[in-house]
């Protein structure tokens, strides 16, 4: 990359995939995925569940193996840049019989200690340094494993549906952080969620993956930060929505209101 | 509000103390012959000359070296044997069933062999606590690093961490409660074991001590070495919990100074 690119770009990582497949035994998770990512855009995930979006993640994590197909970071196998990929999972994972610093400073060596307690500034746990992870709530620990990813300078954050378990007014907070600590920092996202709201609230960009291809592919063309409840995120949430939902089976639209006079007529 | 502490924390010992006081009473009244049961008061008196005499100390030195070396040895191949069946399939495939086996052996049931092997010098004694500790250990540290959650090993591989870096960091300090769990069995068995061995044949020790007693009915010697089995036992329960406390204070089960969370 040239110095004449802003910043933001020279964080991230350009992702490129090609034919990605995986399967386990005889079920095909992901058929020949083709997707290119460039660097630095936020780019959510969604689907049904079991639609091998998760899978999706955990082969560009380096946890599985595909069975066929390249993973690519720019020109270079992803493999290479394994040490700039962090993944975050959907529970916190954090050690419990470290305290919340030695957490965040997992794997790091030499003098860690500044950084990480930077990392839980950042996040707003810095006060909760010497506790254990126990005391913490459910979010509080999302966001410790939030500053445990970040501390390694990540080019590509990886994240698993890492809100799903927590409740309302903690996931709006916890978009908002990794929201603004993606645009401070620029590193490219990729957001597995099963929440279309939050998918289009957040994100540059909103890849629906049906029966492991892509279904959908979605510019979020909004400026931030995005009115919450603002109906031109509406109409996107209902764009996919309408193509996750229309999908199963069945025609899209059988007979659309022809019945319901006279279903409303019975009714009375 | 402070009477109602009071309460709380004599309420454990009122029958024990009544116990006793029956015990002293009926003894003192003649209900109860001194050679079935010495009076409370003759077994604390029993106690007290043989500290005067010295002749106490040189006994629970060598009962407990015989327990605590007895103890390491068997403990630290227990440790081993442990972490190798549960660290490698292999070392799984190939030791964990012959252990398994040997394990059914009462350990005890090995005595007349132990006796032909080393006579009734200090092996025999040391070997046969080793024998029973190391089962115990061996097993709860094989369980521990078997269900060390497979998700947190996943994350630390994922943060760079393999080798004996991962052991350290994540499977040892995940084994850790069960393999306390086996350190306090073995503890138990340590005991037994050793007033097994000591009675059958000592010339030193607590066991060597009542068995004399008894060729003289001084019963309550007899006594008085069965209440010190009782005080060691519990001695080595309380440094076992000690060492919960202190490497499990992260677990939420064990931090007893903070409410809330249990």
């Amino acid at each position: 990359m040239t110095a004449q690119q802003p910043p933001r770009l020279l964080k991230g990582i350009p992702l490129a995939v090609r034919k990605l497949r995986k399967a386990f035994g005889s079920r095909e998770v992901l058929k020949a995925i083709d997707l290119h990512i460039p660097a630095g855009q936020f780019v959510a995930v969604v689907g049904r569940s079991g639609c091998g979006k998760s899978t999706l993640l955990r082969l560009l994590a380096g946890l599985d193996k595909a069975s066929s197909g390249e993973l690519l970071a720019g020109a270079a196998p992803l493999s290479e840049a394994i040490e700039d990929t962090r993944l975050m999972f959907q529970e916190a994972r954090l050690l419990p019989w470290k305290k919340i610093i030695d957490n965040v400073g997992l794997g790091l060596k030499g003098n860690w200690r500044p950084k990480a307690l930077e990392a839980l500034e950042a996040v707003g746990l810095a006060e909760r340094a010497n506790e254990w992870p126990a005391a913490l709530s459910g979010g509080q620990k999302q966001r410790v494993a939030l500053a445990r990813a970040l501390i390694h300078q990540p080019r590509l954050l990886l994240l698993d549906e890492p809100l799903g378990a927590l409740d309302a007014l903690t996931r709006i907070e916890m978009q908002q952080l990794i929201e603004n600590l993606w645009q401070k920092h620029g590193f490219t996202v990729l957001l597995v969620t099963h929440d279309v709201s939050e998918a289009v609230a957040i994100a540059d960009r909103v890849i629906l993956i049906e029966d492991g291809e892509i279904g959908l592919d979605l510019i979020v063309d909004l400026p931030r930060p995005r009115a919450r409840g603002s109906h031109r995120l509406a109409a996107l949430e209902a764009q996919v929505l309408n193509r996750v939902l229309s999908l199963p089976g069945s025609p899209p639209e059988p007979e659309p209101v022809s019945p319901l006079p006279t279903q409303l007529r019975w009714a009375q | 509000m402070n009477l109602e502490k009071l309460s709380h924390r004599v309420a454990p010992w009122v029958l024990p103390v009544l116990l006793l006081a029956v015990w002293q009473l009926s003894v003192s009244a003649g209900w109860l012959s001194t050679r079935i049961l010495p009076a409370p008061s003759a077994v604390i008196e029993a106690g007290v000359s043989l500290v005067r005499s010295g002749e106490i100390w040189t006994h629970l030195a060598i009962s407990g070296w015989r327990a605590g070396l007895g103890f390491v040895i068997g403990g630290s191949i227990g440790l081993a044997l442990g972490f190798i069946t549960g660290l490698s399939t292999w070392g799984e495939r190939l030791l964990d069933s012959s252990v398994q086996m040997i394990r059914n052996v009462p350990h005890l049931a090995l005595i007349p062999l132990v006796i032909l092997w080393f006579g009734i010098d200090e092996t025999a004694k040391i070997f046969l606590v080793a024998l029973g500790t190391l089962f115990p250990i061996y097993l709860n540290t094989y369980h521990g690093i078997r269900n060390v959650d497979p998700a947190l090993v996943e994350m630390a591989r994922s943060y760079g961490l393999s080798g004996f870096s991962l052991f350290r960091q994540v499977i040892l300090p995940g084994a850790l409660p069960s393999i306390l769990v086996g350190v306090r069995f073995a503890l138990g068995f340590m005991w037994l074991t050793l007033i097994v061995a000591e009675t059958i044949s000592a010339s030193s020790g607590i066991g060597y001590l009542a068995m004399n007693a008894r060729e003289f009915l001084q019963t309550d010697v007899v006594v008085l070495a069965i209440v010190m089995y009782a005080v060691l036992g519990k001695l080595a329960d309380l440094a076992a919990r000690g060492l919960e406390r202190v490497w499990l204070r992260w677990h939420p089960a064990y931090q007893v100074n903070k409410g809330g969370a249990a």
